[in-house]
């Protein structure tokens, strides 16, 4: 099980939490020019990287606030979290694994 | 490639069974292919398979980074059906069930193909119309199926808990009497002895780092024995998908995230049939050794780790002994994860790709193995002709961009 450092409320088991998935992902400012291709893009394609991953989780069983966090998805390691509105830290380098 | 028959074992027996030829050549890659296929699991060699057979095109490698079928292949619960509920799915889940009942003797080699019946219990209103709906659906399309009442439920599986007042009150099930298990590992070794004697070379331990793209076009691939060049290429690497996607800079609609399986200690028959709730996540069957054979939902997080958390399969196991109070003193030996690769309408992409020559057929999910000869097939198909079979035409990647999703979420989001 994941021990996930909610930003308000310290380490806690990840049964607390639900995740939430790819983090940053902004809606379109101008939905009406969309294209099919733009809308499928902003819908269902999704980064999948194995390595660090910026998502999304809310404590669901805790305070009940969203965050985003970075985590390998190889190690499971989380380099940082940080509150909804403050902008991603820069990527760390490679993972415990080596992985990339 | 020598034939199993009863003559060979036979004569085999007489030397001490020291004689069988190894199953698959280990060649050392070519410079050059037509046709370079990523990823040795199920599906990867039955597309080779089916190039070869179907197709006349032999100029095939398959390149595998690890060993083969040492992806989700060795690692599923091995649960095989065909009762989806829309046309497009029936369809290809189905051609794959009519190829599973002839693949033994189409390889000659046993895949050991159990057909003992699958059944998916309901425990609430919303269960049990999903059901009832699937039911009328599969039979529209000619698939065998069943709904059964809880007392039949009973009498077909007799160790289910079907109490009115269980905490997962039985309220009746479908069942698919074709469906069943099959042996994971032989279907790879099956497909690969198969292909390799066609001419397919078949090429363990090569990870393919890179693809190349000159002009719109494949070209070729790098790996970590060298670079290849190939006329196509075709991806078939599963929870890996997304990964060598990327290298040819094709994002998709799939998320990878890990899938938990277990198994019990031996015991003797005590379960004849496969069992799955979806509602619970819970599946179960019992191997020819005598384990029980069963898995969880996914993890709700993104993984390559093959490795899950232990309150996923905590829960599973809870429902599990709620189910079967039988189980309550059996100790489960081992358990795993593969990686798994979820699409969002939980249908998989056998497509065409904006780049020539490169073909992708990927986003099984959780319920691939039982499609592993229809998808070879089609795959196969697809390669072969630059377009794809009207079998998989509707499982294109151009769905998302039009809207015409194929939702599978009540037979097969949590199911397999
Ligand atoms: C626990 C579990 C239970 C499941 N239960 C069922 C079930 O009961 N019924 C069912 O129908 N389905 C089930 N599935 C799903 C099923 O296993 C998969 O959908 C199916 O096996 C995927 O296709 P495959 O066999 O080709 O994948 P794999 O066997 O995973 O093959 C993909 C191969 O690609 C290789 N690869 C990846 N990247 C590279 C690279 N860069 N270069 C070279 N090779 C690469 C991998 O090493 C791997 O061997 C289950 C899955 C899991 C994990
Ligand atoms: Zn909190």
């Amino acid at each position: 099980m994941l021990l996930i450092p909610c930003p308000w409320c310290g380490p806690r088991d990840e049964s607390e939490f639900r995740y939430g998935g790819e983090a940053h992902i902004g809606a379109p400012a101008n939905p009406g020019s969309l294209s099919d291709a733009d809308w499928a893009d902003y819908l269902f394609m999704r980064n999948n990287p194995k390595g660090w991953f910026r998502e999304r989780w809310m404590h669901a069983q805790g305070c009940r606030r969203w965050f985003n966090a970075v985590r390998h998805t190889v190690s499971n390691e989380i380099a940082a979290v940080y509150r909804m509105g403050e902008p991603p830290p820069p990527a760390p380098g490679p993972g415990r694994e080596g992985e990339t | 490639m020598r034939r199993y028959s009863i003559l060979s074992l036979a004569r085999n027996a007489l030397s001490h069974h020291q004689g069988w030829p190894r199953l698959w050549r280990s060649p050392e890659p070519r410079r050059a292919y037509e046709i370079v296929i990523v990823g040795g699991g199920g599906h990867g060699l039955a597309t080779a398979y089916y190039l070869a057979k179907e197709h006349g095109i032999v100029d095939v490698a398959v390149l595998e980074k690890g060993w083969l079928g040492g992806g989700n292949t060795g690692r599923n619960t091995t649960i095989i059906r065909s009762n989806y509920l829309w046309d497009e799915s029936a369809a290809i889940y189905e051609h794959a069930l009519r190829l599973w009942e002839g693949l033994s003797a189409d390889l000659n080699f046993n895949v050991m193909l159990s057909q003992r019946g699958v059944l998916n219990l309901a425990h609430t209103l919303h269960d049990l119309r999903e059901g009832a709906r699937r039911v009328h659906a599969n039979r529209l399309n000619g698939i065998d199926a069943e709904w059964l009442t809880p007392a039949e439920v009973k009498a077909f599986c007799p160790i289910v808990n079907v109490a009115r007042d269980a905490r997962y009150p039985v309220l009746g099930a479908t069942l698919q009497r074709r469906g069943g298990v099959a042996r994971h590992d032989a279907v790879a070794w099956g497909y690969a002895r198969a292909a390799d004697a066609r001419g397919v070379d078949i090429v363990q331990n090569c990870e393919v780092t890179g693809i190349e793209v000159s002009g719109g076009r494949v070209t070729g691939v790098r790996t970590t024995r060298g670079a290849i060049g190939a006329r196509k290429v075709a991806i078939a690497a599963a929870g890996h998908t997304s990964v060598l996607a990327a290298m040819a800079g094709i994002r998709l609609p799939i998320q990878s995230h890990p899938l938990q399986a277990l198994v019990s200690e031996p015991v003797k028959p005590v379960l004849d049939c496969v069992v799955m709730s979806n509602a619970v996540h819970v599946y179960v069957s019992q191997s020819d050794k005598g384990e029980l054979v069963m898995g969880a939902g996914i993890d709700a997080y993104n993984s390559y780790g093959q490795r899950g958390s232990f309150h996923v399969i905590e829960r599973q196991m809870a429902a599990c002994l709620e189910l079967f109070p039988i189980f309550g003193r059996m100790r489960m030996m081992r358990s795993w994860a593969g990686i798994v690769d979820v699409c969002p309408d939980a249908s998989p992409i056998v497509s065409k790709t904006p780049i020539g020559g490169l073909y992708i057929n990927g986003g099984w999910g959780t319920g691939g193995f039982k499609s592993t000869p229809g998808s070879g097939w089609v795959f196969a198909h697809t390669i072969a002709r630059d377009e794809p079979h009207p079998l998989n035409a509707p499982f294109s990647l151009d769905r998302f961009a039009t809207g015409a999703l194929i939702d599978e979420h009540g037979a097969a989001a949590v199911a397999h």
